[in-house]
């Protein structure tokens, strides 16, 4: 086997995006490692457009905006490897994987960078009680079913939880055919974005049911009806609130989890937050060498930030590989309160960070009229009035080096929620 | 004609077929369902009780004693995962702690070997998560837990290579006396047997009534259970039972054999003996009670929940041997906890009945042993790289979460009493099992089943009958 300076594990969109930037920061050996039989990632079953609106100023489907950067990775000739499964990664970076053509492999790797993705919650996890039949799918596995092996897992559909993937899939199985009745959603508001609410159940009369949950499900083979419920403030189902509707297809949109079993074997903290790892501004973990983004480190609502962090983890990935690790000679501590539920980094170096860093979160409920405040200590240094915050959608805020290094006592900065 | 037809393939049925097939003998087993281990014996607590539990004298105890004895040998022949973990019965500060001594010495009179009572001190150093009100416990070390699908399905496949026949997706619907011999009519064929087994789980009532006076009730007996993550397996070593108290019966938390943890059952007796359904009120109950004797069990890391139906018969007892009124008809009935711990125990016993009864012979070609499905990931590098150069398919993770190559699942679908369905791949070799519940391999499976068995995807099941997983095609634009 090859050596590699730099492996990266996952060959999505972050991986992909990451693979082209570290090459053209100066490395050479770099592998991606993918599990399934194209690079591409979970983009390849998103067949639906809207992606791109940022980094291309126009509207790609999921296979399209993928393109674009495997060909970056074509072009630049950075080897990959499809099939193959990473199986263990240590903390001092040794890559064991595996395939069908070179068994299992381990590669010694001086960064890694992890690229995993997320996967969706199953069903179990949510204490939904009744049979358990077949005809209960995530919204991704639905996804899969219809759009790469083009097959209809059911033709009267309802729908629990109101992820993208879920709204996405009410269209997609509304086009195909089938009759969506509902969408629950236990929450008072939708988790996904506001376009696909327009675009995928307005605009196809599908009812979205706010703080509703699925309280039974019949059929001992096969769904043959589902019951929802309204559910209180403490999301306790309301007993005389049943509604029964007859189908036989549940989809589960209701949360993704970043995939982060490779990084617990590897030593890789995690934040109980986001679930991803905790990173500093350079997207490093605390495992040194080892670097996340993507869905692996937070699930993020639009590719295009995902392929710009990763842009980013790939650049820090070449300079650790060739500069070595800087010690850092301060760090600065990133707070989320009074709505910010978590931030991504964690923390900053002030004298090592770039000009400039991208600090990314998300609210936990929906705020109007408000402002995101950055407080430097008790000083609030900058303040961003928007008219609604919704947890479906990533925020953002900018921090600058030049800023950080005027206040040399600067512990803490503390990001919040504020009426506007 | 037959010389012994056993109905039903659950773990009771499968022993004594695997049982009887030390003898010279043409012997079938019927099971509606579409694969072996499919009720009862798939949905439990996946425990081999010590059998301090049963009164003396009983059946439940004689039987309990006796297979968790015989069950590590036959994990050994037959290649099923087996983990001698112990178990603990405890009592709280506000029980009656003086009830343990009381099973203690039931314990002792039942057979059970090196059981003994322990102080909070020392229970506390063994097991840290214990809720801090408990004080006192009951130590059974010879307490196991087992895998009940491939104990299950290791007893079948070894019957069925020494010579049963199976007939699945078989349903009985009338079993009567003609002359020297039971005809058997079910929903295909008619069988005609000279002995019949009735091991038919909660219907065992109703295929007894058929032919004997002595007529028996069962009523089934709800289970829930919640099944945790493996980052959960370790919360506690042993299994932790609870004393009954006036909250009722108590839930056990346990880690299964293979690494998760399992906390339930329920107890619920219910009429529809199809109501394998879960409710919210029995899942919630099980946080709460299973607090009382494991604190901070991480209740969060749930990945699925399930229901089982114990057959729970009136009397209290197991019923096993020939019925009075009915000549060669053998029960097997009322066969509830502790059941999974007795099958091996019952297997032997009644198959030594049946033979008797039939003047059965030895059977010299009886091969005891089975190899269960290679699990890749006990091997070290080296030997996996060759398993993999023989056959590629080892290189192949199917299912992400428990790591399941695609050589596992074509062991699974080739090899005897072979899966046919997602759950049967499932249960034969975990692929789907694990955290992401079969939403990574699902489609990946169905390609293999689709390819190898070979069907087409429209009759690729969940679990067989009507559970198909795709209807139809998309509109193909």
């Amino acid at each position: 086997m090859k050596n590699y300076d730099l492996v990266i594990v996952g060959g999505g969109p972050a991986g992909l995006a990451a693979a082209i930037s570290a090459r053209d920061n100066g490395i050479q050996d770099i592998l991606i490692i993918e599990r399934d039989d194209r690079l591409g990632g979970i983009l390849n079953q998103c067949i639906h457009n809207g992606f791109g609106l940022h980094t291309f100023k126009e509207e790609l489907t999921g296979p399209e905006y993928a393109q674009r950067y495997i060909d970056q990775v074509l072009e630049r000739g950075i080897d990959y490897k499809l099939n193959t499964m990473v199986m263990d990664i240590s903390p001092d970076k040794k890559v064991t994987a595996m395939n069908r053509e070179d068994g299992m492999f381990v590669i010694p790797a001086k960064a890694v960078i992890l690229a995993m993705g997320c996967r969706e919650r199953p069903r179990g996890a949510l204490n939904i009680p009744g049979y358990r039949p077949a005809g209960i799918y995530s919204a991704g596995t639905a996804q899969r079913l219809v759009n790469i092996e083009g097959y209809m897992p059911g033709k009267k559909v309802v729908i629990l939880g109101s992820g993208d993937i879920g709204l996405i899939m009410a269209r997609r199985m509304t086009l195909e055919g089938a009759e969506v009745k509902v969408v629950a959603e236990i929450m008072p508001y939708s988790g996904g974005l506001k376009r696909n609410i327009v675009q995928c159940l307005d605009d196809f009369g599908i009812p979205l049911k706010l703080s509703h949950t699925v309280v039974d499900i019949e059929g001992k083979e096969r769904v043959e009806a589902v019951t929802i419920a309204e559910v209180d403030d403490h999301m306790k189902p309301i007993p005389g609130t049943e509604e029964r509707y007859e189908c036989d297809t549940l989809l589960l949109s209701v949360g993704l989890l970043p995939e982060n079993e490779l990084s617990r074997q590897s030593g890789v903290e995690l934040s109980r937050v986001h679930k991803g790892p905790v990173v500093n501004d350079a997207l490093e973990t605390n495992v040194e060498g080892i670097f996340a983004c993507g869905n692996v480190l937070h699930v993020h609502d639009l590719v295009d930030f995902v392929s710009q962090e990763a842009t980013q983890a790939g650049k820090n990935a070449a300079a650790y590989i060739s500069h070595g690790e800087k010690k850092a000679k301060r760090v600065v501590k990133l707070n989320p309160v009074d709505g910010v539920r978590y931030t991504v980094p964690e923390f900053v170096r002030p004298e090592e960070m770039d000009d400039t860093v991208t600090v990314r979160f998300r609210v936990g409920a929906v705020y109007k009229n408000a402002a995101v405040c950055t407080y430097f200590g008790d000083k609030c240094v900058a303040r961003r009035k928007k008219q609604i915050f919704a947890p479906g959608e990533m925020e953002q805020v900018v921090l600058k080096k030049a800023d950080l290094l005027a206040d040399p006592d600067l512990k803490e900065i503390t990001l919040k929620i504020e009426e506007a | 004609m037959y010389d012994v037809a056993i109905i039903g393939a659950g773990v009771t049925g499968s022993a004594i077929a695997r049982y009887l097939s030390r003898y010279q003998v043409k012997a079938c087993v019927i099971e509606r369902e579409e694969d072996v281990c499919d009720g009862t014996s798939k949905a439990n607590s996946a425990i081999v009780h010590a059998g301090f539990d049963a009164h003396p004298g009983s059946l439940k105890a004689k039987m309990n004693v006796r297979g968790s004895e015989m069950m590590e040998d036959l994990s050994k022949e037959l290649d099923f995962p087996y983990d001698r973990n112990g178990s603990l019965v405890v009592a709280t500060k506000d029980q009656d702690a003086s009830l343990l001594d009381k099973l203690a010495e039931q314990g002792r009179e039942n057979g059970v070997k090196d059981i003994r009572i322990l102080d909070e001190k020392e229970l506390k150093e063994m097991e840290p998560n214990l809720a801090d009100d408990v004080v006192k416990a009951l130590y059974a070390p010879t307490g196991a837990i087992v895998c009940p699908f491939n104990l299950t399905i290791a007893l079948a496949e070894n019957a069925a290579d020494n010579g049963v026949e199976f007939f699945l997706n078989t349903t009985v619907e009338k079993v009567e006396r003609d002359g020297d011999h039971y005809r058997i009519e079910t929903d295909g064929k008619v069988i005609e047997a000279k002995a019949v087994v009735n091991a038919a789980g909660v219907y065992a009532d109703a295929i007894n009534n058929m032919v004997s006076t002595h007529k028996y009730h069962i009523i089934p007996r709800r289970g829930q259970y919640k099944l945790l993550d493996k980052t959960a397996g370790k919360h506690v070593r042993r299994t932790i039972f609870q004393l009954p108290s006036k909250m009722g019966k108590g839930v056990l938390v346990s880690p299964t054999v293979h690494g998760n943890l399992i906390v339930g059952p329920t107890a619920e007796d219910i009429d529809d003996k199809e109501g394998i359904n879960t409710t919210s009120e029995g899942l919630d109950s099980l946080s709460r009670t299973a607090a009382l004797s494991v604190k901070n069990v991480p209740l969060y890391e749930v990945i699925t929940s399930f229901a089982g139906l114990r057959a729970h018969e009136e009397g209290g007892d197991f019923v096993l041997g020939e019925a009075e009124d009915a000549p060669n008809f053998f029960n097997a009935l009322g066969i509830e906890s502790p059941g999974l711990s007795s099958a091996p125990a019952i297997g032997e016993y009644l198959s030594d009945l049946v033979a008797e009864k039939l003047g059965l012979e030895k059977n010299p070609n009886f091969n005891g042993k089975r190899k269960g499905i290679l699990d890749p990931s006990k091997l070290s590098m080296e030997e996996r790289n060759e398993l993999i150069k023989k056959n590629p398919a080892y290189g192949q993770i199917i299912c992400r979460c428990e790591m399941i190559t695609e050589g596992q699942i074509l062991d699974a679908i080739h090899r005897t009493l072979g899966a046919r369905s997602l759950d049967g791949v499932k249960r034969r070799t975990r692929a789907g099992m694990g955290r992401c519940q079969a939403g990574f391999c699902s489609p990946r499976t169905m390609e293999i089943l689709e390819r190898e068995v070979p069907m087409s995807a429209f009759d690729v099941t969940k679990t067989g009958g009507k559970s198909k997983l795709v209807i139809g095609y998309n509109k193909r634009v």
